[in-house]
């Protein structure tokens, strides 16, 4: 069997083995000299970010421990009794979790009619002033590039403590990326049905009513639910600088050290994430597949 | 030419609607659809209002305040503060780098461990794959208070807090990668003779080298952002100052953190778009 294999002539052999060699040395170099530039990066990073070996070594121990401290008493025997103490405030807890919902909710549908009303002005196929784009992308972009607790941190100033603030951060952040978004979709619509229309004598709002919104609602739909999933994760952090929702509570537990309510909150928190990521999910594919029939 | 044909049809509308019934008549559980729809999110939209007390008195008054705040914002100086922002903004950008580089060490072999490919054990899998979503299900924040209070304050819980959450968005990132990769390296080394292992390090790592450093790339970006805000609840860096001047109300040293914050990300975002580049450009070439 062996010797059915074929050798190549000594000569060729070399050349191909050398060029082989050659190819995966160069390679070799390459990899070589990113690993220096990465470790100088990480010596550099080191220093600033104040790391210290024997500071990790000498507390890493403390991590398990407070895993299994914030991990209640749970027996089989007593189970009814002792998730009822381990969630004794369910009911405020699950009227502030509303509340987070809430402010997701009105963050996003602001921030979706604010975006929704620029994203035609920053879009290149349907605003030809150059200077009316160029505005209207800069505002989207200052908008989300500022993260939305930053922006919640000078609400809360100006409107003083409560949901409102986050409720408005949520909406101009909002507003930032799904403007980008639903301004990247209508660059890619079809034109043909807006020159009929315009054709026809229609003005530039009922060209956009009858040509442009059929092409780009599912779009738009599926792009707000994606981003009202992400304001709920944002929404549950509004608390911690005094905007709102269930983020408050949760910080008190964790500051003052209420281990078995940290991790009910928690608990809670990743359940209600879970279940709006699976109901999202599910309308999105529902609303492509719509889009995909007609 | 265009008026007189429009004024044509408009003049001819009622005979066109007698010739093309089908087409004028609307479509009337469609409408209902959507009319109904949209009672229902304004109607919940007023619920909310409601239930979170937005009034039009407290959104004028705050609006009055906010012009007012943007009008101290300007011109934005440091004051005598610039050296210790700088040095602030320097552990920002390290607490990011070495977050998501600690957390891409780690997620690489979990990746592997969340692949159908690689562990075709189906309840190994889930059982990987929900413990990444729970991680994932916790903000970078929560992590950050929760790392406070487990090694204290400073950026060393902040690098474990974006470590700790990247690693549940990572694991779940390249294992997705290792499941779409091309199937035929892994038939090739098996044929010449190969290991499982074998398997992994010259078919699989090779494949999924360039999509995961692009990966890996893109959150060192997306975690620079991370890294300013994590300091809001006092994990180091820039966030710290920023909550600090915002709490004595230095709106101008607020406004020039600001823009410290958004120049750096800018940079960041500019740099790592060209290395990704670099990165996926030379693996086309490979493949």
């Amino acid at each position: 069997m062996n010797g059915a294999v074929l050798h190549l002539p000594p000569a060729q052999r070399e050349h191909a083995l050398a060029a082989y060699r050659s190819a995966v040395a160069a390679k070799r170099v390459r990899l070589a000299m990113g690993l220096a530039i990465l470790a100088v990066a990480i010596g550099l990073a080191g220093i600033a970010g104040e790391i210290d070996a024997r500071k990790l070594f000498d507390n890493i121990h403390r991590l398990p421990n407070y895993l299994v401290s914030i991990t209640p008493q749970l027996s089989w025997a007593n189970l009814g009794g002792d998730l009822a103490e381990w969630f004794w405030n369910l009911k405020d807890w699950l009227k502030l979790l509303g509340d987070t919902l809430l402010i997701a909710y009105l963050g996003t549908l602001l921030g979706f009619f604010g975006a929704f009303a620029l994203c035609f002005a920053a879009s290149a196929n349907l605003e030809k002033r150059r200077w009316v784009r160029i505005v209207s992308r800069r505002f989207l972009e200052f908008c989300r590039s500022v993260p939305e607790i930053v922006f919640a941190l000078l609400f809360v100033v100006a409107f003083g403590l409560g949901p409102m603030p986050g409720v408005l951060a949520l909406a101009i952040h909002t507003l930032g990326a799904l403007g980008k978004q639903f301004a990247e979709v209508v660059e890619n619509i079809d034109m043909k049905p807006v020159e009929g229309a315009t054709a026809t004598g229609a003005s530039r709002v009922s060209a956009i009513r009858y040509a442009v919104l059929p092409q780009v609602m599912s779009n738009f739909a599926s792009y707000t639910l994606l981003r009202f999933e992400i304001n709920v994760r944002g929404a549950a952090v509004m608390g911690f600088v005094g905007a709102g929702g269930i983020g408050q509570d949760l910080m008190e537990a964790i500051r003052k050290f209420y281990y078995s309510d940290v991790s009910a909150i928690l608990v809670l928190i990743i359940a209600t994430v879970m279940i709006i990521d699976l109901v999202t999910e599910q309308l999105r594919h529902a609303l492509l597949g719509r889009e995909q029939r007609a | 030419m265009n008026r007189s044909l429009r004024d044509a049809v408009l003049a001819d509308r009622n005979a066109l609607r007698a010739r093309h019934s089908g087409l004028f008549a609307a479509d009337i559980t469609h409408r209902l659809l959507v009319t109904g729809l949209i009672a229902l999110l304004g109607g919940f939209a007023l619920f909310a209002f409601w239930r979170l007390e937005f009034s039009f008195s407290r959104l004028g008054s705050g609006a009055a305040q906010i012009a007012h705040i943007v009008g101290l914002m300007f011109p934005p100086t440091p004051g005598t503060k610039l050296p210790i922002f700088l040095s602030a903004l320097a552990e920002t950008l390290a607490i990011a780098l070495i977050g998501t580089l600690a957390a891409a060490i780690v997620a690489f072999p979990v990746g592997f461990l969340a692949a159908k490919n690689v562990v075709p054990n189906i309840f190994a899998h889930f059982a990987v794959r929900r413990f990444l979503d729970m991680i994932r299900g916790v903000d970078v924040l929560i992590w950050a208070l929760i790392f406070i209070n487990v090694v204290g304050l400073g950026p060393f819980a902040g690098i474990l807090a974006i470590a700790v959450s990247d690693f549940g968005t990572f694991g779940k990132l390249f294992s997705e990668a290792i499941e779409t990769a091309d199937k035929r390296p892994v038939e090739g080394i098996v044929s010449t003779g190969g290991s499982h292992l074998h398997t992994i390090r010259f078919a699989l790592v090779p494949e999924v080298f360039p999509v995961v450093a692009s990966q890996v790339l893109y959150y060192f970006e997306s975690n620079t952002r991370s890294a300013t805000i994590i300091g809001i609840v006092g994990a180091g860096g820039i966030g710290m100052h920023l909550t600090e001047q915002i709490r004595m109300l230095e709106w101008d040293k607020v406004s020039f953190i600001i823009l410290l914050i958004l120049v750096a990300v800018g940079a960041i975002d500019w740099v790592s778009a060209r290395l990704r580049h670099a990165v996926i450009g030379r693996s086309s070439v490979v493949v």
